[in-house]
């Protein structure tokens, strides 16, 4: 098959970019988006041609690296997949696909599709952690954990950290990146002594670092790769608000 | 060369406390005067980092990708083994130590791996504490599955995704450092060299992948932690910028290179497709928990599976290991898939392929359990290849996985370069010919988390003395290394791009060192190696600068240094006339084609010593001498 790409090129985070068009011929169905990208990047190399810059390294949907705006949607067609694992067989000979960065104020332009992403690492910075030195742990099996709230939180804690979230909202909310962080850890014995401080930080560094609000409208969840359900972003809220109700009580009885 | 491993004194299940108590420590107040730099921020690299800075080093941390948490280890599938015993199957310490001995061949150094099993259990513990969510049964406690290689059931596990799970446990871990200012985190970072300064490891140079810009950086000590070398074969299942660039430079820089050739492949990967094709994926082996594994009896039979009768499948790991059937060792699975696709009796349309079918556990078990337990895996068999193996039986076939050889280090984790450490799956230490499933996570971690925030206090409390800055002209020499690298590099305009040279070197690598193994086609390997390292550096054609975000740059100098590691390894191998684990010699095999090893001669590790590029290496050994283990033919039947 052939399809006619329509690519954002753009050298650095200060030019201005472009779309270029680019011929891909002789595909099969069977490759992978990214390899179709190899496919058309070799021949750019072979004309001596800067190929298209792509983010992307384990191919199969687990790093959170990839991260292609394909047709408008964030990792393409099809539920719940990354772009490393979208297939060329969800489209048709002739088709012209565009392809872009994800698209957020937060998450500048490196080169044509590549985006810098570090704003996500500083919201885990300021409290996606549980606090436990190397070595002071008790037995793993000495907390049970119900098995309903295990599953929870593995569900939550299946997030891959690639910012669809936000390039599918129109407001570049990382509500459903931080709500799956923040409620795994919360929803964990381990990690309630830690609660209320966790949100508030995290929120906080979220709202610094330029990331819009959330007007409940869950493009994100639909893009998610991993089908993070938007509940979490609900019991976020709700632990926002005991922890601020919490904090002004504390200040007020310190103040006393 | 006398390669001193650094054991302690004392009977194996006491080195481990015993040096941990002779260990030199730091006092608190001058640790905050010692920098350490990690390369790296895997498993091993994330723990190490963030035990470092919990401990009040000055910690700086690099990783060539966007952030820690994209290192290579989230893609583990399977688990992690610990000898907790939670089954009450009658696991213990001493036998995770004689599992994981045995697994590899007795080719490992009998203390490291004891000491391994021995940390194993706090592993457990400090990464639940850490909020790794974990499978757990009914009443809330943990949940085993079996791995290959074991008659225990004691791999932990996270669904599908337990690499994820433990990787996002120590990059919390390791961020929760770079929040309080202990870890200065170098994102976008690639090391392309190590500087020494009068012998000792003292500082790295670094290339930032958007600006190009190349930096010297000092410290008093230089942890590599960066991942293993299989991309040397192009088709695998790591990911597709894992490389050896880190532990190749510092092998130039004299750091000796353990076992190159011990190479896993792994017995149960999505069969190649085409040529256009850029890794392969693994679909991990806890499948073998509950999938039958099978060929037709008759050669050329191509018939669908279910049109197949019963007694005319082979299930031939059942018929031929009835002990441990399905999930005999990783080699050993490995190389019986090719025995049989050999004899013209795979199926797929390559003929390179054998069925994991689940039918037998689905009647038994029912649908839902077989999802609830691997669930995420038959949907990714399914996106790739578009069947689903409800209905019919995965295909599969043996793809390059893990190596076990690696940068050569003593019990303490440094290298023969004093100031150099290296962990998880760049060190050759713990697994020996073959690594069992579950165990690469574990000792990533344990070297990270539990070994080398101790034992590196040893080194730093005596160099005290020896401190360097990046005004030194070692490091200055260094960076006109890199940097007369990146020109060749870029003005060399040739006809093919970096990715054909790979293609190339990765098939000379498969067929030559890969599932089997001979002296002719080895001796044929290292020519070929020698002619295509030839016309890589005449032909080669890498658009663009330096100075630019250059993804072809980045590959190139990659491939420029496999184009030498695989001639090692193809020398490794052929030096290495014998059988063992991985390894296997066609010449060296018993009567019903199991490996055939050889103690007598063999019984060494193999750390090679860089001459130069066209210069033969040298081969330094360390003798392996198990105190305390009786070295038996392995035997799975
Ligand atoms: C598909 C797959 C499934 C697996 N499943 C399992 C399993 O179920 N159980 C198990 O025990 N093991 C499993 N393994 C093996 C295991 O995942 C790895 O061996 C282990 O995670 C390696 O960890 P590491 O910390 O040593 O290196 P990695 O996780 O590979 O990390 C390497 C780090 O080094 C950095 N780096 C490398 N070079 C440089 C450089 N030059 N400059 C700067 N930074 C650099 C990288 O950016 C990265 O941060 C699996 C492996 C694969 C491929
Ligand atoms: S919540 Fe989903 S879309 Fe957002 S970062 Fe995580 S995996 Fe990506
Ligand atoms: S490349 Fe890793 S998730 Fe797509």
């Amino acid at each position: 098959m052939n399809v006619t790409l329509k690519v954002w090129r753009q050298k650095n985070a200060d030019e201005a970019g472009y779309f270029e068009t680019l011929e891909a011929r002789n595909l099969n169905p069977d490759m992978s988006f990214l390899e179709m990208l190899d496919v058309v990047n070799n021949e750019l190399e072979a004309d001596n041609k800067m190929p298209v810059a792509f983010d992307h390294d384990c191919r199969e949907g687990i790093c959170g690296t990839c991260s292609l705006t394909i047709n408008g949607q964030p990792h393409g067609p099809g539920e719940g997949v990354a772009s490393c694992q979208v297939y060329m067989r969800s489209f048709k000979d002739g088709d012209t696909i565009t392809i872009e960065p994800f698209r957020a104020k937060p998450f500048p332009v490196i080169r044509d599709l590549v985006v810098d992403r570090t704003a996500f690492d500083k919201i885990i910075q300021s409290g996606g952690f549980v606090t436990v030195r190397t070595g002071s742990a008790p037995d793993a099996n000495a907390i049970p954990i119900p098995k309903e709230t295990a599953d929870l939180a593995m569900d939550a804690a299946a997030c891959i950290g690639c910012g669809a979230c936000v390039a599918a909202c129109k407001n570049a909310s990382a509500m459903l990146f931080v709500a799956a962080k923040a409620s795994q850890l919360n929803m964990l014995p381990q990690g309630k002594a830690e609660k209320d401080t966790r949100v508030l930080k995290m929120v906080a560094t979220m709202d610094e670092a330029g990331f819009g609000n959330c007007t409940n409208q869950y493009e994100c969840s639909a893009a998610c790769p991993k089908l993070i359900s938007e509940d979490f972003i609900g019991q976020m809220n709700r632990d926002y608000l005991f922890a601020s109700l919490r904090q002004k009580f504390l200040r007020r009885k310190k103040n006393a | 060369m006398k390669l001193q491993a650094n054991e302690p004194e004392g009977p194996l299940a006491e080195k481990w406390q015993k040096h941990q108590a002779n260990i030199k420590l730091v006092n608190p107040s001058n640790k905050r005067k010692y920098e350490i730099i990690v390369v790296g921020s895997g498993l091993a690299g994330s723990g190490a980092a963030a035990t470092f800075g919990e401990m009040g080093y000055n910690v700086k941390c690099f990783t060539y990708h966007d952030s820690p948490r994209r290192a290579h280890s989230i893609a583990a599938q399977g688990g992690i083994n610990a000898a907790k015993n939670y089954q009450n199957d009658g696991d213990s310490i001493q036998r995770l130590y004689h599992d994981t001995i045995k697994g590899g061949d007795f080719r490992a150094r009998e203390a490291n791996v004891y000491r391994l099993a021995e940390v194993s259990v706090k592993i457990i513990d400090h990464c639940a504490a850490l909020g790794v969510p974990f499978a757990r049964e009914y009443g809330g406690l943990l949940a085993n599955r079996s791995f290959g290689g074991a008659q225990v059931s004691r791999t932990f596990y996270a669904r599908g995704q337990t690499g994820q799970q433990l990787l996002l446990g120590a990059y919390s871990a390791l961020s929760r450092q770079i929040g309080l200012g202990t870890v200065e985190m170098h994102p976008h970072e690639e090391m392309l060299d190590l500087v020494l300064v009068d012998g000792h490891a003292k500082g790295i140079i670094t290339r930032n992948k958007e600006t190009g810009k190349i930096t010297s950086h000092a410290a008093d000590a230089v942890v590599l932690a960066t991942g293993g070398y299989g991309n040397v074969y192009n088709l695998s299942t790591y990911a597709r910028n894992s490389n050896a660039t880190a532990i190749w430079r510092a092998h130039r820089k004299g750091a000796l290179f353990a076992n190159p050739c011990f190479t896993q492949i792994h017995p149960t990967c999505i069969p190649v497709s085409g040529d256009y094709q850029s890794k392969l994926t693994l679909m991990s082996e806890s499948l073998r928990n509950d999938g039958r594994i099978w060929v037709p009896k008759k050669v050329g039979d191509k018939r669908a599976p279910q049109d197949i009768p019963e007694d005319e499948r082979d299930y031939y790991l059942e018929r031929k290991y009835p002990s441990f059937g399905n999930l005999a060792p990783r080699d050993i699975s490995s190389r019986a898939a090719k025995q049989v696709c050999d004899e013209g009796r795979g199926v797929g349309p390559t003929g390179l392929g054998v069925y994991l079918d689940f039918s037998d556990a689905i009647k038994r078990l029912g649908e839902d359990t077989i999802r609830e337990r691997y669930g995420n895996l038959f949907d990714i068999y399914h996106e790739i290849t578009g069947e689903s193996a409800y209905q019919s039986p995965m295909r599969i076939f043996p793809a390059v996985h893990y190596t076990m050889g690696g940068l050569w280090v003593d019990y303490n984790l440094m290298s023969n370069i004093p100031g150099l450490f290296v962990l998880g799956e760049a060190n050759f230490s713990d697994h020996g010919a073959n690594r069992l499933g579950a165990s690469a996570l574990m000792q990533g971690l344990a070297d990270g988390f539990f070994v080398i925030p101790y034992t590196i206090g040893n080194y730093l409390a005596e160099c005290r003395d020896k401190r360097a800055t990046v005004g030194h002209s070692a490091f200055k020499d260094a960076e006109e290394n890199v940097n007369s690298i990146t020109k060749k590099l870029l003005n060399t305009r040739g006809r093919h791009p970096v990715s054909h040279f790979h293609r190339e070197l990765g098939k000379i690598m498969w067929d030559h060192c890969g599932m089997a193994r001979t002296k002719e086609g080895l001796e044929e390997g290292i020519t070929k190696i020698q002619k295509l390292r030839k016309e890589f550096w005449q032909d080669v054609n890498v658009p663009g600068d330096n100075e630019e975000y250059n993804q072809a740059l980045e590959k190139a100098g990659r491939v420029a240094d496999y184009m030498e590691l695989g001639e090692l390894m193809c020398r490794d191998a052929l030096e290495r006339d014998e059988s063992c684990g991985c390894h296997f010699r066609e010449e060296h095999q018993t009567e019903d084609a199991e490996a055939l090893r050889n103690d007598e001669d063999f019984a060494y590790v193999a750390a090679w010593e860089f001459k130069g590029v066209d210069d033969t290496p040298v081969m330094h050994k360390e003798e392996l001498k198990y105190k305390e283990t009786k070295m038996a033919t392995r035997n799975y039947k």
